[in-house]
């Protein structure tokens, strides 16, 4: 501890306030007090502040705890949380599963094979296929929302083995709504869904796609377009309800914003 | 979870209460702020350091609820209390000064008012207090005088229902 004799400084009249003083330096502090009334009054008005508070707020102690607040009632309603949500996981999974079966991958049995349709053709039905069954999805569009963007593309990168971002359309009117990981032709694909104040939706769709760099290739399903290339092994996929050249600068601005590279020529 | 946690947790809630209804002055709001944080705690307990002191981690999570969520919108304490070196210096009314203890308080910056609150209530040491509110521990001792200061200028004064009249 402290010389006794120290002098008197103002850490040594907080913890003489607090009562945490040893007693050779508490009598210290009071011999000192003696000495200076004035002090020694801002010293005793602090201190029964300090009391004044405790006594103030004790009733709020003593009270009994809230049965809300209890550790039981916590705990319990946590544990109801969490097999809530791996229930809503479970079930999800089994319409995925349902969905798929009937829908994505019987549509795709029914299409030429990747030996047969040139690398872009494929990454376009992929892309096709995967929305017209996720873009008309009203309750779940996207399996991780946008405010969730950084774990999104970190996730969707890792799964696809190959970084990607999403890119910003909202000079074009659409806003990130989410995304959602795939089965693709040679492994996992991403798809980015984007919407604008219509409701009308655009997607992004992305997986590894073995062949050369293409330009732009143009594909078009009923009333949907899409847009295709292949760069750097990944086939980059850009589908809408919209017509063809309304849908050509969207596509350009996701290659700009994924490759700083130049546009490729545009092929059809 | 264990029930040692359990139970250890729930030893802090009177204290917690208590803090949390100095800071919120509103019974609901200060429940609130308890259930959250526990909800915290209970959540992250295994994400927690383990040598660090359970009281002093609750009152962390809880005051930085309040900073976050509820302080942002309270009105503004230290511009309030700055007032009160103008007002001249009114009787000493004992009955004024208890009833107006916790208003008065209110009136100071949150950190002044937590500070107060952990190391005079709630009997936090100096160093548990520093690591509550993420201050230098050797800036503790000052801080609290500051804190104190104010506290006193604002109860000799023996206005403070009427501190926030504009001037």
């Amino acid at each position: 501890m402290r010389d006794v004799r120290a002098p008197i400084g103002e850490d040594d009249l907080q913890a003489f306030i607090d009562q945490r003083l040893d007693e050779p330096r508490r009598a210290a502090v009071e011999a000192y007090l003696a000495e200076h009334p004035e002090i020694a009054a801002r010293v005793e008005a602090e201190g029964r502040q300090r009391d004044l508070l405790r006594e103030l707020l004790q009733p709020k102690f003593d009270e009994p705890i809230p049965a809300h607040l209890r550790i039981d009632t916590l705990a319990a309603a946590r544990r109801e949380r969490r097999r809530g949500r791996w229930q809503t996981a479970a079930a999800a999974c089994v319409m995925f599963v349902v969905g798929a079966g009937s829908g994505w991958f019987g549509a795709m049995q029914a299409r030429p094979t990747a030996q047969s349709r040139p690398m872009p053709m494929v990454v376009a039905d992929q892309a096709t296929l995967a929305y017209s069954t996720f873009a008309s999805e009203v309750m779940h569009p996207v399996e991780v929302r946008a405010t969730e963007q950084a774990h999104l593309m970190t996730w969707l990168s890792k799964r696809l083995g190959h970084p990607i971002s999403a890119p910003d359309l909202s000079g074009h009117g659409y806003r990130l709504m989410g995304g959602r990981l795939l089965p693709g032709g040679s492994g996992a694909a991403a798809q980015l869904m984007y919407d604008d104040d219509h409701g009308s939706r655009l997607t992004l769709f992305v997986e590894a796609a073995n062949g050369d760099t293409t330009a732009f290739r143009f594909a078009q399903d009923g009333d949907m377009a899409t847009f295709v290339w292949i760069d750097k092994g990944m086939g980059f996929a850009v589908t809408a309800k919209t017509p063809r050249d309304a849908l050509l600068p969207i596509a350009e601005a996701v290659y700009r914003q994924l490759d700083t590279a130049p546009p490729p020529a545009r092929g059809s | 979870m264990d029930e040692d946690l359990g139970s250890r947790l729930e030893q802090q809630i009177p204290a917690l209460r208590r803090y949390a209804f100095a800071l919120a002055r509103n019974s609901a709001e200060a429940d609130d702020l308890v259930q959250d944080c526990l909800e915290r705690a209970l959540s992250r307990w295994g994400l927690r350091r383990t040598d660090g002191d359970l009281r002093a981690w609750l009152f962390a999570i809880l005051r930085n609820q309040f900073v976050n969520a509820y302080h942002r919108n309270k009105r503004r304490g230290t511009q309030v209390a700055e007032d009160a070196d103008a007002q001249s210096p009114a009787g000493q009314d004992r009955a004024l000064e208890l009833g107006d203890a916790l208003a008065a308080l209110d009136l100071l910056p949150e950190e002044q008012k937590s500070l107060l609150l952990l190391v005079g209530v709630e009997d936090f040491s100096y160093a548990e207090a520093a690591e509550v509110l993420g201050i230098p521990e050797g800036t503790v001792m000052s801080r609290l005088s500051r804190a104190r200061k104010r506290l006193r200028e604002i109860l000799e004064s023996g206005r403070v229902p009427l501190l926030r009249r504009v001037k």
